[in-house]
Order: C-alpha cells, then structure tokens, then sequence
C-alpha cells in the first residue's frame, strides 16, 4: 500500500501492529496501551502500544512526520510544555500509569531523562551543568558528594579525560559532539532509570556519532534507552528493539535483526530499502 | 513573455537574442538599483544633518548659559549703614522660647538692613559714579543676591565691620548686554539697561570686576522669577530624580513579573490574546492620557497633592509598564527553548526552569529596555502638566509628596518666559542637562547589557 493510499484510508480503519518477539525475552520496563496523542482536533499518533524491554536499546524509526518523537515525548511527559498537545492511554512503568495526572511530573523525569536533538548545554560552566540536576533535586549532601556525582557522570559519558581541566569553562564552548556528550552526562547525573534519545546524533558529524554510539551500547548495561533516529544504519547498530512508525501509526515492532532482516510489513520493507523516506 | 516568444527565436538564435534582451534592460535595473540606493544614503545623510542642526542650535545656544557675568566686589559691612544690633546670646535666666524669639526678630532686622546700600557702596568703589545713582547701581546686580550678604553676617557676624570679597551674580540685563544678547545698536528706550548701567558694565567687565563664571546657580538654585540671573535646575532635578526612582521601583517590577507570567506561564487562550493586544494598545496611547487617568485616580479619587513627584512618578510608570513588558517579552521569548526545554528535561519545575535558565539569559534585554522605558518616562511632559507639575515651584521637594517641578516641565516653563533673550540660552542650558541624563542613562543600559552578557 502506498503513502498515499494509507492517509486517505479511512479514519476508523485500525491497522494492527505486526510484533515480533524476542527470542530471548526480557523484564518490560515501560509498557504502553493504546496512547492516541492529539494537536488540537488532529490526531497525531492512532492508539499504539509497545512494550519497551528494560536495560536495552529501543529505537523508533520512520519517515518525517510519523510521530516517533512525539510518541517518545509522551514518556517524560514533555508534551505537556506544548499547547494544545493532549495525551490519552497509559503508560506502565513499573506497574505506574505515567500519563496520569496525579503522576509529579518533576520525579517522572528526575526518573525519565532526556537528550535532545541539538545539544542544549546550559550557558553555563561544565561543571554547573552536570551538577544542576543533582542539585535541584537535593541528591549531593555535600560538595564532595556532588564532585563525585559530577566525575562519575562524565567518566560514564566518555568526556572525563577531555574536560577534567577545564570544569569550570563554559560547557557552550565545547565541540558539538562533546556537547552531546555533556547532555547525555547531565542526564546521567540524576540517575535515571530510562534515558530517551530524540535523534542525538542527527547535528553531529560521523567522528562525534560514532563516539556517541559507543557511548549507547555501554550505557544498555544500566539503563533502558529509547532512541529516534532517521538514520536506519544508527538503529541497526545501536538498538536491540526496533519500532517502525508510519503516518502516525505503529506498523511494526521487533527485534532489530528481524526487523531490518525480514520485515514483514510493505510500508517496512520501503522505508528501510529506501524506496520512501 | 518576450523571451521565450518564437519571434526572438527566430531574429538570430535563442542565446544571442536573449542576451540582447537582458543587456538592454541592465542599464535601466542598474540605474534603478543606483537610484535606491541614493534614496537610501540621502534618508541617512538627512536625518543625520537635521539631528546635527538640532544639536549644533542647541549647544550653540546653550553652552554660553554655562557661563554668566559675575561681580567680584569687596564689601564693606559697615555698621553704619546696616545698624544692626549684635546677635543675642542666650542669657542664663532666659528661657528657651525667649531666646528663639529675641533670635528671630535679631534675623527679621538682619534681612530688611539695607543691603542694596552695600552693593551700591562696592560699585562706588569701582565707579564714583555710582555713588550718586543708587537706582542704576543695584539694578547690575540680580536681586536675590543680597540673600547671600545676610547669610554671611548670619553665619558669622564677626565680619561686621570688615570688607571682604563677594562674588555676586549680574543681573539678567547685563548679562544679556554682555553676551551681546541684544542689539546694541537699538534706540535707548527699547533697551532693558539705562545708559549710564551699559556703561559701566562695559567698564566693569573691562576691568574685570566683572567676569563671566561658571554658573553653578544653574545647579545649586531653584527657579525664580523676581531675580532670573539665579534662576536654576535643582528643584527639577531632583523632581525628576524622584520621578525616576518611582518608576524604577513600581513599573519595572511589575512589568517584568507581568511579563514572565505572560510569557511562560499563563494558558494561551481568548483572554490572554485580549490582554496582549491591549498592552501593545496601552503603549500607543497618547501620554496626555495617561495625565488625565492620573488626575482623576491618583488626585480626584486617591486625594494625592498637585504636582507631587508621588503622582508623576505613578502616572509615568503607567506610560512606561506597557514597554517594559513589551521589552521583557520580547528578550524571555529570544530566549532559545532549548534551554527551557534542557531544564525541565533533568526535571526542573517551570518556575525553577524560568528563574535559574530562562530570567538570567534574558535579564540584559529587559535591562535596556527597562532603561530605554525610564529615559522615556524622563522626557515627557504632557501627563504631567495635567497634574499641576507645570505650576511655578521655587523649592527642592524633600519628600516625593512635595510640590516639585521637573527638567521638561521646567524647560518648557523657561521656554514661555518673557525674558526672552536671557531665558533662550537657559532654556537651552536645561535641554542640555537633560539630554546629558538620558545619554548616560543609556550609557548605562550599554555598559550593563555588556557586563552581563559577558557572564555566560
């Protein structure tokens, strides 16, 4: 079926997801059911649902415009800063519905971290801006507690060795990889249980990429990774899970290799031959 | 279109022919462009010659005003002519009331002796003459100034009976005969000096007993009508200082704040829109608007006092909140989302996310503009003419609800005065003052954006 033929289906139609399992399955850490997400009257994104496998790397792949990202946004609860965004289903994780809204928002993403698309350093020291989490949050209880915390993250992060000098410079002054870098350290810095990736590497060159990857891969010891990419290379190297989005729906979920190997759908089969995209 | 047409097709070939085509019409896009640009600088090069025209009249004029003709005397305080008993002292069987009183009316005789005696007696020196022109004599000398001859004994009556030197202030006249202010040539009876006065001024100001100083009248003094040699700025000044401290505090907290929720905080909805449009509204307003809300809530409903500094203040802070929260939005909104978006992404709350990320980037643009709002708020005149701020106030106010001029009321008071060809170069003189605040008002604004931009 075409794109085209796709988005003038009609609107009740519901397409089933196509999941694949895991040959070796693991504990779920996030479990979505059924999330429609909303601008205004448009709906964005048509009731999906996903398990999100804890201490590995899930990536959402699709064309410009699928709702990868914001379907990742709704695990942190950023859609709330939009106006006009409008989030419905649950969100399981560990068993809590994060999309209710009894659910604190600041402790969700004290949980939840996230690293942007641009690196977004504060304009402030290196420093000051690993250190800006721990410290809202009141985790350091004393100065040399917060030096650890800040050298731990950046050793983690892979930056410790190049800016163990120079803490005390502006972070805005560092190359756009190492910024990167420094993002992924400030979101380590609160210790998240899950870090989501909203096309981390898309402004950076294919030197800083690569070192953020390897970054990735180590981080899966500890962490549960959601990333969006555009780049089908990216998820095939990165990611245990990959989940294929298309015109606001999910078409496809399941372990990398299958799919990248043996999609099962058309729509997945173009977008990753690059027949469309 | 032309060029595709097949008739230029056909005349010589599509390349040549188009070619042909675009050449013809490049002298007249060239001169087109030539003649834009030439509209451009002229604009430029016009407003830059009428700002000099302006600047070159105003200083041309003003600056002489810094300077004013002044008697150098030696004052004989003779005892003679000012018969004045000696200072009471408190006896020790008097009571306090007692003394107060033999203190006061000891001052009531000081100030009716007769000083003019002395003045005219110092010129005699200078000009026998003199001696026998009493009315000619003291009209060279500003009438104020014999205040300070009275305050010398006051402070210190030892000096009776001595001759000391006093520099006086020349009256307006001679200062205007002086500066070549008025023609010289005129009949006598269009003249403001006798004959005998444009005499010995000329003869004074050779000899140097007349001199043209400094003029710290112009800062030390407050206005005057009866002695418009010592008429000064201070009362404006320190009217329009208050005036300034009051917007400060009441306009720029307020529309900063107002500002911040608008922009980050509150729901984007029919009602917010409405307040928007209505703030950018508020700050087209004419200011003499703001004068009349001014008089009838801060006087009518609130009973403030007439030209009180309090009332200006508030009713410029009114005219300067729609720019400061116009300013403050506009540099919270340059602010890069990122950065928000950073902030609440390692679970920052919106407020925390405002004031720790989002304010301190945009703190230099509300800076100046804050600033740029209270030079504004400086300058203008119409809202406080409507609240008594143009009435003549010979006194420094000492608290904001004192009645006080201020510098644009205070020039446009001088500008209406009937002296004119004296009060046209201190008209100008207090434009200078006041332009001389503003620029280093924004100055200021400069050296403040840079100190802070400098931090990240």
């Amino acid at each position: 079926m075409s794109a085209t033929a796709l988005a003038e289906a009609p609107h009740e139609t519901r397409y089933e997801t196509i999941r694949i399992a895991d040959p070796s399955p693991r504990e779920t850490k996030i479990s979505a059911q059924d999330v429609h997400v909303y601008y205004g009257a448009k709906e964005a994104l048509h009731h999906v649902s996903i398990d999100i496998p804890a201490k590995s790397v899930t990536a959402f792949i699709g064309p410009s415009g699928c709702g990868k990202s914001t379907f990742l946004r709704c695990f942190n609860r950023m859609n709330d800063t939009i106006d006009g965004c409008r989030v419905v289903g649950r969100l399981d994780m560990d068993g809590e519905d994060l999309n209710d809204h009894r659910q604190d928002v600041v402790l969700l993403r004290a949980r939840v971290g996230m690293v942007f698309q641009k690196p977004n350093p504060f304009p402030k020291s290196i420093y000051d801006n690993i250190a800006y989490g721990p410290r809202i949050h009141g985790v350091a209880r004393s100065k040399s507690d917060l030096d650890a915390i800040v050298e731990h993250s950046l050793t983690r992060a892979g930056l410790w060795q190049e800016v163990k000098d120079r803490l005390q410079e502006p972070g805005t002054g560092l190359s756009g990889g190492q910024q990167q870098r420094l993002c992924i350290a400030r979101a380590i810095a609160v210790s998240p249980e899950v870090i989501l990736m909203d096309e981390p590497c898309s402004a950076l060159d294919p030197i800083a990429t690569a070192r953020v990857e390897e970054l990735i891969r180590e981080l899966r010891e500890n962490y549960t990774i959601i990333i969006v990419t555009h780049s089908m290379s990216q998820a095939q190297r990165v990611s245990d899970r990959t989940a294929y989005f298309h015109l606001g729906y999910l078409v496809e979920e399941g372990p990398t290799e299958s799919i990248f190997n043996d999609p099962q759908e058309k729509r997945t089969k173009d977008y990753i031959t690059g027949v469309f995209g | 279109m032309a060029i595709t047409s097949p008739d230029s097709a056909i005349s010589g070939g599509f390349g040549t022919s188009n070619r042909d085509l675009i050449a013809r019409r490049l002298a007249a896009r060239h001169r087109s462009e030539r003649m834009f640009r030439a509209v451009g600088l002229g604009a430029i090069l016009l407003g830059i010659s009428l700002v000099g025209i302006l600047f070159g009249s105003i200083l041309s004029k003003g600056i002489p005003a810094f300077t004013q003709a002044t008697f150098h005397l030696d004052v004989a305080f003779d005892p003679e002519v000012l018969r004045i008993p000696e200072r009471p002292q408190k006896a020790a069987d008097q009571s306090v009331a007692e003394f107060n009183q033999e203190l006061l009316s000891w001052q009531r005789r000081l100030r009716t002796a007769n000083w003019n005696r002395l003045i005219q007696e110092a010129i005699a020196a200078k000009i026998p003459a003199a001696a026998d022109n009493a009315r000619d004599a003291i009209g060279l000398v500003a009438s104020n100034e014999r205040v300070k001859l009275w305050e010398m004994v006051e402070d210190n009556p030892a000096i009776m009976g001595t001759t000391q030197p006093v520099s006086l202030i020349a009256s307006a006249n001679v200062d205007v005969w002086l500066k070549g202010n008025i023609d010289r040539t005129l009949e006598q009876r269009y003249q403001q000096l006798s004959a005998l006065q444009q005499q010995w001024s000329d003869a004074l100001y050779e000899e140097g007993v007349i001199s043209m100083d400094f003029s710290t009248v112009l800062f030390t003094n407050v206005d005057s009508r009866s002695s418009p040699a010592t008429a000064g700025l201070l009362g404006a000044i320190v009217g329009s200082v208050m005036m300034m401290a009051i917007v400060m505090v009441v306009a720029v907290p307020i529309g900063v704040m107002a500002a911040i929720y608008l922009e980050e905080f509150a729901p984007k909805n029919r009602l917010t829109d409405f307040i928007e449009v209505n703030i950018n509204n508020l700050a087209a307003v004419p200011s003499i608007v703001f004068g009349l809300l001014g008089a009838a809530v801060f006087i009518n409903f609130l009973g403030l006092p007439l030209s009180a500094p309090l009332v200006g203040g508030l009713v410029l802070s009114l005219m300067t909140l729609p720019t400061v929260i116009i300013a403050s939005r506009a540099s919270l909104r340059a602010v890069p989302p990122s950065i928000r978006q950073a902030a609440l992404g390692v679970g920052a709350s919106p407020t925390q996310a405002m004031f720790h990320h989002t304010l301190p980037l945009a703190v230099p643009g509300m800076l100046t503009g804050a600033i740029i709002g209270v030079a504004q708020a400086l300058g203008e005149t119409a809202p406080l003419l409507l609240i008594g701020m143009n009435a003549f106030v010979a006194s420094v106010p000492s608290t904001p609800l004192d009645q006080s001029s201020a510098l644009p009321v205070q020039i446009y008071l001088w500008q209406g005065n009937e002296l004119r060809n004296f009060f046209e170069a201190r008209t100008s003189a207090a434009i200078i003052v006041l332009l001389a605040v503003m620029i280093s008002l924004n100055a200021l604004a400069i050296v403040l954006r840079h100190r802070f931009e400098r931090r990240w």
